[in-house]
């Protein structure tokens, strides 16, 4: 537990108990009680829909048959309305009865499940593969086809979400569902994808989809959607990745073909250069893309800020001084106000047994950057690094 | 003999139940009674602690945004509060239960190996220490969820060793107490005691500690290829030494899927003791609930795979442990349908046992039909790891297991206080434990089809409402069981001499052969079962 945590409690509780009262106040008018499955977008999702009300009905017979007998004996075999107890005590004849007749009942509904997962199964043929990469805590999609590879992050900006020292900003509507580029879909059409990760076990998951695809590091599974019309779909990662997990939302947004194939032509129409810098999240460096533009030291810091903030600051902080023990400060570290080398390694190798994750995904300009932001920002003084030093590096 | 005349001969023998008083009396014991007072007790302070965990995770999200703890305390919260109650508050309970009950259900003098059945109870401790004390190391307790996945928990620091170590102590202690009640039930049963004679409790014990014994040294295993992964340069589930991290899911959950029943099969054996007793009327089906029971457990070493729908198992898996889950419904079904044959035409009276036991059932089968829900893959798909299986392994694990333990207590605790209860206050405590745990638990089916995935510290303006409901729910349910806690310091405070049969329908050995309370030494002389 860290020190000022038990105080956080103690305020909090306080508050939170004053939130309540306000809260159930406001309730009836703000109430979402949403009780099913969210509204099924794609024919597999349709399925699952179809397969839960069947399963959900028999429960419910077998419910009423159940309870029912047993709250008519609780009413009427009791003591006190007079019952005498019965003696008998075995009859394997309705011990037959109610170990066939649930048999029955479940090969009835194993013959439409296993339609559908032969059919989930079955990804062959897409029209379209995006390969999703899980990071700590962030999307990469990588459309093989069509040449297109951006990251997505969350958006939601950390003022509506930490509230341990008052009440923070208003929340989104979409709150902790929405991200900077969501994964663009054209609606109708089979999209594989191959899901995997980087560091940790993640999930994929966009239930209104019917998709939920664990991706595991080292290995690649395929699954596969098809969006029935143009919409946005949103979910979150499914499994537990992190102190981040709660904070890396999925939105998949289907727009018709025609408006897809534009998307993509947009995404190409920006050179490299550019297309790498919207991939940045945060929209990191409009200039050309030119690992040996020497660069000033402000226009790194500045880039390198925005970078950080998109990357780093859920760990560690953007004051610099981190949460210890599990996420070091970086404000006088030894790392980053130390020899350039060993901080350009370690921000491209990531750090085993810790959460420190490889960043090497971003690009030489953003990786200096935000070295030189973590070197020269707070009470750090240790001085920039060019795009080419991180390029040299990533070559030995 | 009748049980007056026991009795009396018990008084004689009690001139000889001499034994060290004071802390010695608790630490050096071999007596299957004190031992099962210890555990009943560790587990209930277990409960607690797991419980004050269970309340900061319900008050964290009593709305949202991030007011209480910050997310990386969240993620040890709720994967300590898991392990704490699976392995600190459910499974000792059960292991209190059989060490109070089995010798005295089949005419036993104590169990077969009692100073290992001492051993076996303090190694549990240690490793308590273990686990709530990593909360305080440098990182933080360990913030994998329960499952203790890699590579997320390779990332973490010293608290995971800790952890490791705690579930191989816990491991070691819960074969040698396997070993100790697989021995005591085959070897120590007094004469005429066969096997179908038993006491359901006992053979469902029997059943739960083969499991035990088959799947701790699986579970070991696991923890153990993951401290060598941590510390000594191995891969078993780094993919990039040849490794594969969903090796780990499958060690575990063949583990972790009979540990379920481990934790259930007492319960199904307490309950099935006392809806009888209560129902005036003899077990419906006893061979078939022997019979229901070893098919649970033998069906239970073959459906892990539920747990991994989402891994991209080939169709054939997917497939397989689909059918093999559905199946489990047959006998669990049967069970259901015997208890309320007991029932049927009984002449019932609803003191605190039996309402805890007639909640077991209610909302154990609704349990098992949010079960059978999840068994079917693709609805499982879209449910996995959402508030959906919180809801379900809730409905099976509290008002299964749990209601199942407080009904064995309240049923028990005038044989091993020779005190009665303050049968107004158990009632209370049923019905608010009841009503809180609905409040807390049924939101979150509907919270889970919404799709909001489990273990996360925050969430979306659409799930507000039913977690503000469900953390209500928590509170009046957690705060319940400090009524338990009074009623049973109270009862054995109160000098409230219980009858010597105070269930009229009770006619086990415990019961019929045995003076209230029972002695300090039991069946020195076996009774003789017509």
């Amino acid at each position: 537990m860290t020190d000022n945590m038990g105080a956080n409690m103690l305020r909090n509780t306080l508050r939170t108990a004053a939130t309540a009262a306000a809260a159930s106040a406001s309730f009836a008018a703000s109430a979402a009680y949403d009780v099913d499955i969210l509204p099924p977008a794609s024919p597999i999702a349709q399925q699952i829909y179809d397969l839960h009300f069947a399963i959900l009905w028999v429960c419910v017979g077998i419910f009423v048959i159940v309870f029912g007998a047993m709250f008519y004996s609780v009413f009427t075999h009791r003591k006190a309305a007079g019952a005498k107890a019965a003696h008998f005590h075995e009859n394997t004849t309705v011990e037959i009865i109610w170990t066939v007749i649930p048999f029955v009942i479940l090969i009835g509904m194993a013959y439409p499940a296993t339609r559908t997962v032969l059919e989930m199964k079955d990804a062959s043929n897409p029209d379209l593969t995006i390969k999703v990469t899980a990071y700590q805590w962030a999307w990469e999609y990588d459309y093989l086809q069509d040449g297109v590879k951006f990251n997505s992050l969350m958006s939601t900006p950390r003022a509506q979400i930490e509230e341990w020292n008052g009440k923070g900003e208003k929340k989104n509507a979409d709150y902790l569902l929405e991200v900077d580029k969501p994964m663009v879909v054209p609606a109708g059409k089979k999209v594989r994808l191959l899901v995997t990760a980087n560091d940790v076990i993640h999930g994929w998951y966009v239930p209104q989809l019917g998709v939920n695809q664990y991706g595991i590091p080292g290995f690649v599974k395929d699954t596969w959607f098809k969006a029935d019309k143009p919409g946005t779909y949103r979910g979150q990662c499914s499994q537990i990745c992190g102190k981040e997990h709660g904070y890396m939302p999925i939105v998949v947004v289907a727009k018709s073909p025609e408006d897809y194939a534009t998307w993509v032509k947009e995404q190409k129409a920006a050179s490299p250069a550019a297309q790498l810098a919207a991939a940045a999240p945060a929209g990191a460096a409009a200039p050309a893309e030119d690992p040996n533009k020497k660069w000033t030291a402000d226009e790194l810091k500045a880039m390198g800020e925005k970078i950080y903030a998109a990357n780093c600051i859920a760990c560690h902080q953007a004051t610099g001084k981190g949460v210890p023990p599990a996420f070091p400060p970086l404000d006088g570290s030894k790392v980053a106000t130390g020899p350039k080398a060993a901080q350009i390694a370690l921000v491209l190798a990531g750090k085993q047994g810790t959460a420190m994750a490889s960043f090497a995904r971003l690009s030489d300009t953003e990786l200096a950057a935000v070295i030189t932001y973590t070197r020269s920002a707070w009470g750090n003084k240790a001085g920039e690094v060019q795009p080419s030093e991180v390029k040299a590096a990533r070559k030995g | 003999m009748t049980a007056a005349a026991h009795a009396q001969d018990h008084a004689h023998h009690d001139d000889h139940a001499h034994h060290p008083t004071g802390i010695k009396r608790w630490l050096f014991t071999t007596n299957h009674k004190d031992i099962g007072t210890l555990y009943l007790w560790f587990s209930f302070t277990m409960f607690l602690m797991g419980g004050v965990m269970a309340l900061l995770i319900r008050a964290e999200l009593f709305q949202p945004g991030l007011q209480l703890v910050n997310p990386e305390f969240f993620n040890s919260l709720t994967t300590v509060h898991g392990l704490v109650m699976v392995f600190g508050a459910i499974m000792p309970a059960w292991v209190g239960f059989a060490n109070w009950l089995i010798p005295m259900q089949i005419g036993a003098a104590d169990m077969a190996f009692p100073r290992m059945n001492n051993w076996s109870f303090y190694l549990v401790v240690p490793a308590a220490i273990l686990l709530v004390a990593s909360f305080f190391v440098p990182g933080g307790a360990a913030a994998s969820g329960w499952t203790l996945y890699p590579p997320l928990i390779i990332q973490q620091g010293i608290s995971i060793d800790m952890t490791i170590l705690a579930v191989h102590i816990l491991g070691a202690s819960s074969i040698m107490g396997s070993i100790n009640i697989i021995t005591t039930i085959l070897n120590l049963r007094a004469p005429g005691m066969t096997l179908m004679k038993m006491p359901l409790f006992v053979w469902t014990w029997l059943i739960t500690a083969y499991l035990l014994i088959a799947v701790m040294p699986v579970l070991a295993g696991a923890v153990t290829m993951l401290l060598t992964d941590r510390h000594f340069g191995t891969s078993f589930f780094n993919a990039a030494g040849g490794g594969d991290p969903t090796m780990f899911m499958h060690i575990f959950w063949f583990f972790g899927h009979p540990e379920v029943y481990i934790m259930i099969l007492p319960a199904f054996g307490v309950v099935s003791a006392i809806i009888p007793a209560f129902a005036r009327k003899p077990l419906f089906g006893y061979a078939s609930m022997v019979y229901a029971t070893a098919s649970i457990a033998i069906l239970s070493f073959i459906v892990w795979g539920h747990h991994m729908f989402t891994v991209g198992m080939p169709a054939a898996g997917n497939l397989f442990f689909m059918y093999a889950t559905m199946l489990i419904a047959v006998p669990t079904g049967v069970k259901i349908f015997n208890w309320i044959a007991t029932m049927w035409k009984g002449s019932m009276t609803f003191e605190t046992p039996m309402l805890f036991s007639v909640g077991f059932l209610c909302l154990f089968t609704i349990g098992g039909f949010s079960g059978l829900v999840l068994a079917i893959t693709p609805v499982d798909i879209t449910l996995h790891n959402t508030y959906y299986v919180v809801a379900h392994f809730h409905y099976v694990l509290v008002s299964g297991a749990l209601f199942a333990i407080f009904a064995g207590v309240y049923f028990w605790l005038p044989k091993w206080t020779g005190n009665m209860y303050n049968e107004t206050l158990g009632k209370a405590h049923f019905w608010l434990s009841v009503i809180g745990f609905n409040i807390a638990f049924f939101p979150q089916h509907f919270l889970g089809l919404a799709g909001m995935p489990r273990r996360i510290p925050d969430y979306a303006l659409q799930f507000a409402e039913w977690n503000m409901w469900s953390s209500v729910g928590a509170f009046i349910f957690g705060f319940s069981q400090l009524v338990f806690l009074y009623v049973v310091i109270e009862c054995i405070r109160s000098g409230r001499k219980s009858e010597q049969l105070p269930w009229e329908g009770a006619d086990t050995l415990e019961w019929t052969h045995l003076p209230t309370p029972a002695p300090y030494h039991t069946f020195e002389t076996a009774p003789v079962v017509k």
